[in-house]
């Protein structure tokens, strides 16, 4: 296999009988062993487990049990999803040394009781607090469309296993974007869900007041199923919502028609590259809107979001910073140790502007079903880099990646991040934004959009070539 | 008066407020600290003046039982 196949015919041709599990499993793990040398998307690979696994679902598939809806498909978590047997490392060099996790995190126990099998812990950016794919202690998840080049982070395991091909869906998380980021940098379809709709539980946080789980994939189908077959309220996540689920694909080919859907203006307008703003308006065309609506106050939003970010993230790992800051990568460590000396009042004032702020966004989708705005402001920067020019202005790299996706996690808006090539080039994406509880929504015009042709994640082409041939 | 982000200034208030903290700075550490605290300042600086109410609520709601 290619590595080309998506989770939905992966599933089908397996409930089918074409494929056993084991096939399907066998190939992800070949071609995790021939290409993650090089894409460094990996850090744990758990083929002992996704072998018994594959083998146990062909025994219930030969006995005529039912298929579930990801039958044998392969899938892997970024490495702060609690694995049982492994230490939820979240990217750290001090979390490894803990006791192995007893159970799977609720999210991997959802997709594997949909027929998914896991094969593997992905790399990230440590402790989430990053949006580069860098890290110091397992070193870089590379962009599998450019290895030079940066996948984009915090789950920048996870983007790149699904742009090389190594497994159709894998999981990552979103604080401030980092789903959407590396969807972007690497050309895959992300979903950040609502707050509060998929459970947490047995992830390791970064930022509680906006840490989101969600789905990585090659194409809105997966996306929408593995988002189904996560739904649900969960008493083990304090915020876990109570609504009832509410499945996406049975809508996801419902059309546009009846949304009103516009493009962010304003803040969401500058302050990037012309291509970034090119593949919204691209997809503003294609679906047939004109429209432009401002997202108020979003410099704001997005100011109180980086400050509630560093005094949480403090906070949580102030017995950490006290106890062994040399173990932490520094670029993260020294905006943990400045997070920790916020005055309090601010922190607070910041929790008072999200709520006038949700408040002022719920009223623009009275007006508004569907807002289109740019993922990042670039497309991904070479490894390594420090600064970022955007409108000839130099600045800091690591924050500012985050600049559209963080005034929208802010306040948990569901976004499905599009992946739109512009040119030969690399990748950018485009965010789909709804109004909260609305997936459905964006997940529709995420489907528009691919069935135009605009929105597409193609599996990396140059890793498929043989060592010496690339050479 | 607004807050005050210049990294001038933070020094000894970095200084002062790592030990109160329990938090013990590298020397190496201490400009990218001092640089960290200064970009996130001048980001609170963005929205402390922001007009809300007296009776305004934070985003965060505290449930006494579900």
């Amino acid at each position: 296999m290619s590595g080309a196949a998506t989770a939905a015919e992966t599933a089908a041709a397996i409930a089918a009988g074409r494929l056993t599990a084991r096939e399907a499993v066998s190939a992800a793990l070949a071609r995790i062993a021939a290409h993650d040398g090089r894409v460094n998307a990996f850090t744990d690979v758990t083929t002992e487990r996704a072998l018994a696994a594959a083998d146990a679902l062909d025994g219930r598939l030969g006995r005529g049990e039912p298929a579930g809806p990801l039958a044998g498909v392969p899938f892997a978590v970024k490495n702060l999803f609690d694995v049982a047997g492994l230490p939820t490392r979240a990217g750290s060099l001090i979390n490894r040394e803990r006791p192995p996790a007893g159970r799977d995190a609720a999210l991997v126990r959802r997709l594997e009781a949909a027929g998914a099998i896991l094969v593997g812990a992905l790399n990230m950016g440590e402790y989430a607090y990053d949006f580069t794919g860098e890290n110091v202690h397992d070193g870089p998840s590379r962009n599998p469309h450019d290895l030079a080049r940066m996948s984009g982070g915090s789950s920048g395991g996870s983007a790149a296993a699904v742009a090389a091909g190594l497994v159709p869906l894998a999981l990552g998380s979103d604080t401030n974007g980092s789903i959407r980021v590396p969807a972007a940098f690497c050309g895959c379809f992300g979903l950040k869900p609502t707050y509060g709709r998929l459970s947490r539980a047995g992830s390791f946080p970064f930022v509680g007041s906006f840490d989101h789980l969600g789905p990585l994939a090659r194409s809105t189908r997966d996306l929408a199923l593995a988002y189904d077959a996560m739904q649900g309220h969960d008493p083990d996540d304090p915020v876990a919502s109570r609504r009832p689920p509410d499945p996406v694909l049975p809508h996801l080919d419902a059309g546009t028609g009846d949304l009103r859907i516009a493009v962010a203006g304003g803040y969401f307008a500058r302050g990037g590259d012309p291509e970034a703003f090119a593949v919204v308006r691209q997809a503003a065309d294609a679906l047939g809107t004109a429209a432009v609506v401002e997202i108020p106050e979003a410099a704001r939003a997005r100011a109180a979001a980086y400050v509630i970010s560093a005094a949480e993230g403090a906070a949580l790992h102030l017995d950490r910073l006290r106890e062994r800051p040399g173990d932490f990568d520094p670029a993260v460590r020294d905006r943990l140790l400045a997070g920790a000396m916020i005055p309090a009042p601010l922190v607070e004032r910041a929790q008072k502007f999200r709520r006038w702020y949700a408040g002022a966004v719920a009223a623009l989708f009275e007006t508004v079903d569907v807002i289109l705005a740019p993922a990042t402001p670039c497309r991904a920067p070479r490894g390594g880099e420090t600064t970022l020019v955007l409108d000839g202005v130099a600045m800091p790299l690591r924050p500012n990646i985050g600049v559209f996706t963080q005034p929208l996690s802010f306040i948990g808006l569901p976004v499905a991040a599009v992946p739109a090539w512009p040119d030969a080039g690399l990748p950018l994406g485009v965010q789909v934004v709804a109004a909260p509880w609305r997936e459905d929504r964006a997940l529709r015009v995420a489907r528009a959009l691919e069935q135009a042709g605009l929105a597409r994640a193609p599996v990396a082409a140059g890793l498929d070539r043989s060592p010496l041939e690339a050479a | 008066m607004p807050i005050s982000s210049e990294p001038a200034a933070l020094g000894g208030y970095v200084d002062a407020a790592a030990p109160l903290l329990g938090l013990s700075l590298a020397p190496e550490w201490r400009e990218g600290v001092i640089a960290h605290l200064s970009a996130i300042l001048a980001a609170g600086g963005r929205f402390d003046g922001f007009p809300l109410p007296d009776e305004a609520e934070a985003a965060p709601v505290f449930e006494a039982a579900p």
